[in-house]
């Protein structure tokens, strides 16, 4: 039968395939962008387990607002993409320094 | 047992697809795979009957986020293989971290599974056995947690006029029409009448 340890072991390879994910294509930023959505898909897996193994319904309430931030981060991530793109003409961010900080 | 196998298929059908999010030489098919892991991370979390958060999960991400990522990947102009350059270099030392990560992990689930950690002790919210998921969770959602719902929603809204404020830009050298001063034009202010001179020039 499956169990909570089931999911739990689907969602932590999720969250570490995001990490490794955003470690490789340090360069490109879309490519990050998209691990970030993995891992929040994981967070948001493991919620969900939790929430039905031990039949309390608040944490999918919680996966609900974590996916709204994570849309709401996926735009404006992209915003800023679309804009770093417009003036620099790459998105290669492992050297990004104009803000000299 | 079909519970079982189908567990199984979605979860190697969305790790392998996450595996190839991050290692797919194109973005355009990144996020094509990313599609493929949402829809099965959406079919396990239908197989433990949350299928409020499943549905949302192929509305929101599949159908806007996903959208989205598409868009932008397809209008910028981007090299990719220059922004590949560092890959090879990182894999060893990204695996070898990948890999105490994951063991790690799993060091904590299987303490979670020898009871070291005492959960259910308190439910804030016990799961109706004679309502479905998405009538709870609306039950839920419209009265205890209508404050929090509110926030989520005024959060969507920053984030929708953040994107809007970011990109919007005002061009300079193109031609537009500007409707209040073409009704403030008057005929005076545009028209000269002469009474043009035999043998000479008009005066410009």
């Amino acid at each position: 039968m499956i169990g909570i340890e089931h999911y739990l072991v689907v969602s932590s390879i999720l969250f570490v395939m995001g990490v490794l994910g955003i470690f490789l294509n340090r360069k490109n930023v879309i490519i990050i962008l998209m691990a970030i959505e993995l891992i929040l898909l994981s967070v948001n897996i493991n919620l969900v387990a939790f929430s039905a193994f031990l039949g309390d319904l608040v944490g999918q309430v919680f996966a609900m607002f974590v996916l709204t931030v994570a849309a709401g981060e996926a735009a404006i991530g992209l915003a800023i993409l679309v804009i770093y793109f417009r003036g620099r003409g790459t998105i290669a961010v492992d050297d990004v320094n104009r803000m000299k900080g | 047992m079909i519970q079982v196998i189908s567990f199984y298929i979605f979860a190697a059908i969305l790790l392998a697809s996450a595996a190839m999010v991050i290692f797919a030489r194109n973005p355009v098919h990144s996020v094509l795979w990313l599609i493929v892991a949402f829809f099965n991370a959406a079919a396990l979390m239908v197989l433990v009957g949350a299928e409020f958060i499943a549905m949302l999960l192929v509305i929101v991400y599949v159908g806007a986020v996903a959208v989205l990522f598409l868009f932008v990947v397809m209008m910028l102009d981007i090299d990719f293989a220059e922004l590949r350059a560092g890959f090879m270099r990182n894999l060893p030392l990204g695996l070898l971290l990948a890999i105490v990560l994951v063991v790690e992990l799993l060091l904590g689930i299987g303490a979670f599974r020898a009871g070291a950690v005492e959960l259910g002790g308190a439910i804030a919210a016990a799961t109706p056995a004679d309502k479905p998921n998405i009538e709870a969770m609306g039950a839920l959602l419209y009265t205890k947690y209508v404050f929090l719902f509110e926030t989520a929603g005024l959060i969507l809204l920053v984030a929708m006029v953040g994107a809007i404020v970011l990109t919007h830009r005002q061009r300079k050298g193109i031609f537009v029409q500007d409707i209040s001063s073409q009704n403030q034009r008057r005929p005076q202010d545009s028209v000269r009448n002469v009474n043009q001179p035999v043998g000479q020039g008009v005066e410009l």
